[in-house]
């Protein structure tokens, strides 16, 4: 492998990688607060980029616009999600609670396949096809925005969780949602807050890799899962964590597809993210029980 | 004296089952839907043994569709490219996927709660890639074909009337099975690691091994069912075996009542003839139908549809026993 295959390889990877750590905060910032698994998490994902479609094609409205009215859409389901099916259930077990987030998840996917578009999509670059060189390996432009968006993303993420009154809360109600209560957080209200948070940061996924991939109504499935496995690797704790997680599985992903080792070539892509979920599960089980147990 | 009644009415219910299922299959009650109350057998199969591993003892499987996938792929394969004798193909991918589910069952089961729903949904994604491959090892390039029907010396299950015999024979062999399970020694202990796994632990029961046992048996039922789908339908894809196949046999599982044995038939019956019969008629628009009633089902009634029935049932026994009917 030359050094210019090399740094193409690790673009590759950190480009696809950022989706998935998109997808992972999502995962974690409900997890963190709510204790949930949310198996809809990567049909905002997709929601973000087959709604900014819709509205450039069907209501002529201009890109920028668009974009930013599509991540209020996929935050406005993530709250309906929340209201509507999350909070009533009383006495939900884990079971149902999962069964419940994903028939939000066939319900999502399927509107959207029937009232958006059932074709597959290209959003416009942001800022033109043509591609750049770097290193001797050739940059699509809209890799460099999908990236500085995970960065950017992640850092007011950081900063909103560290220096904001409501941040604070979130963080509170996560480590201890019984104390935080007796403190006067409404864990009802941070759940809220955190399905918000977690479906527009999932809307933002969408609109910057709507560019660069094709996308279909179908695809929130594989980047959920893409998206937990992040999340897992990032130990459902931090959300730094989460991003860290899903560039690594990014980059794992690139360089196997790339070594075409064994069953792994791209037809079975896919399978990677699994053997690296399952992989960290079992060696980290012990860790994991503790926590249970704790809380 | 409760207990006793309570007793005469599910030897009833039972009863009326059964001249239900022998009449089912005859042209002039059911027999234009045998071939659904076959498949409708089959999944029952499957769901008995994830009412046993959820509701007995509170663990999660979302990759149950491995198990079934690996019975009709392992019996499909012998049968067909190693021309083996269809039962033999049958009890070899039974012990075959019991000793998988054995393996794996020592580590999976030291994750709990959300972490083992996630571990067994990738590993059933996993077995889901594996059979697509397998498709094109030993088959075309979306399923294996010619499966040989099942035989018994010189008669051959090759008309679904006598299929229907034979799966649901199976069927309530495993049932009656699965019910006495429960109600020996072992069973009290599944109940015991359901209520707490420390308390179950405390008085001397060894919780790992109890669990690994059920996945063990949940397995090997799944395996039979998924041989019985194969040697049915003479073709199998791994369509029916994906991560949507596992989520409906949780489904099927949580709708006939987790703790509930017999349930498992309603819960399979129902989920399978709204999923895949009613739900068609809808058109595109039976995925969101679909989830809608997940959720709906979820919110209203957790503990499922069978339990919320039987309820029902018991409030209208207690309100006419105080007016005197009896049974």
């Amino acid at each position: 492998m030359s050094s210019a295959q090399f740094v193409q390889y690790l673009i590759t990877g950190i480009t696809s990688g950022s989706i998935y750590a998109l997808a992972g905060l999502g995962f974690t910032i409900i997890y963190a607060v709510t204790r949930i698994i949310n198996f809809a998490q990567g049909e905002f994902v997709m929601l973000g980029g087959l709604v900014a479609f819709t509205l450039i094609h069907r209501a002529g409205i201009p890109l920028v616009p668009a974009l930013f009215l599509s991540i209020l859409i996929a935050a406005a389901v993530g709250a309906a999600m929340y209201l509507l099916a999350i909070r009533p259930p009383k006495k939900a077990s884990v079971v149902s609670l999962i069964i419940i987030t994903i028939g939000v998840a066939m319900l999502v996917r399927g509107i959207a396949g029937q009232e958006l578009t059932k074709e597959f999509i290209r959003l416009p670059s942001f800022s033109g096809e043509q591609s750049m060189s770097f290193l001797g390996a050739h940059i699509d432009p809209q890799a460099l925005w999908i990236i500085g968006t995970t960065v950017v993303v992640t850092i007011i993420l950081h900063l909103f969780l560290t220096y904001t009154m409501v941040g604070k809360a979130l963080k509170a109600c996560a480590i201890n949602p019984v104390a935080s209560s007796l403190v006067g957080i409404n864990p009802k209200t941070m759940a809220l807050i955190a399905f918000v948070l977690a479906a527009a940061i999932g809307g933002i996924g969408g609109v910057v890799f709507a560019p660069l991939t094709l996308m279909s109504y179908q695809a929130g499935v594989m980047l959920g899962l893409k998206g937990f496995v992040a999340a897992a690797i990032g130990g459902f704790k931090s959300p730094v964590a989460a991003v860290i997680g899903g560039l690594l599985l990014g980059i794992i992903e690139s360089f196997v597809v790339a070594a075409n080792w064994g069953p792994f070539t791209s037809d079975y892509k896919d399978a990677i993210a699994l053997v690296v979920l399952l992989f960290i599960l079992l060696i980290r089980s012990g860790k994991l029980a503790e926590e249970e147990r704790a809380g | 004296m409760i207990a006793r009644l309570k007793s005469n009415w599910s030897y009833l219910a039972i009863a009326t089952l059964f001249v239900f299922l022998i009449l089912a299959p005859f042209d002039w009650f059911l027999g234009q839907y045998t071939t659904l109350m076959i498949v409708i057998g089959i999944y029952t199969i499957v769901t008995v043994g994830l009412c046993l591993l959820m509701g007995y003892t509170g663990q999660v499987s979302l990759g149950q569709a491995a198990f079934f996938g690996m019975g009709a792929y392992i019996s499909a394969i012998l049968s067909t490219t190693y021309g083996f004798n269809p039962w033999l193909a049958m009890l070899i991918a039974a012990v075959m996927t019991g000793a998988f589910a054995y393996i794996i069952g020592s580590p999976i089961f030291r994750l709990k709660g959300n972490y083992l729903a996630m571990a067994t949904l990738g590993l059933g994604l996993i077995m889901w890639i594996v059979f697509k491959q397998l498709n094109q090892s030993f088959g075309e390039p979306d399923g294996i074909s010619g499966i040989p029907y099942l035989s018994i010396g010189g008669f051959v299950f090759d008309s679904s009337f006598r299929r229907y015999f034979l799966v649901w024979a199976f069927c309530l062999v495993i049932l009656f099975t699965s019910q006495n399970i429960i109600r020996s020694r072992t069973g009290r202990a599944l109940r015991a690691i359901h209520g707490s796994e420390s308390a179950a632990e405390s008085i001397g029961i060894n919780v790992g091994r109890f669990k690994v046992k059920i996945l063990v048996l949940s397995a090997v039922y799944a395996s039979l069912a998924g041989s019985l789908f194969a040697h049915h339908l003479r073709y199998i894809g791994a369509q029916p075996f994906d991560f949507l196949a596992s989520v409906k046999l949780v489904v099927m599982a949580v709708i006939g009542g987790l703790a509930s044995i017999w349930g498992a038939i309603f819960g399979a019956g129902t989920t399978h003839i709204l999923s895949d019969e009613l739900l068609l008629r809808f058109g595109d628009w039976d995925v969101v139908i679909y989830g809608l009633i997940l959720v709906l089902v979820m919110i209203f009634m957790p503990e499922g549809l069978f339990v919320k029935l039987k309820e029902v049932f018991e409030r209208l026994r207690l309100r006419y026993r105080k007016k005197g009917v009896e049974p």
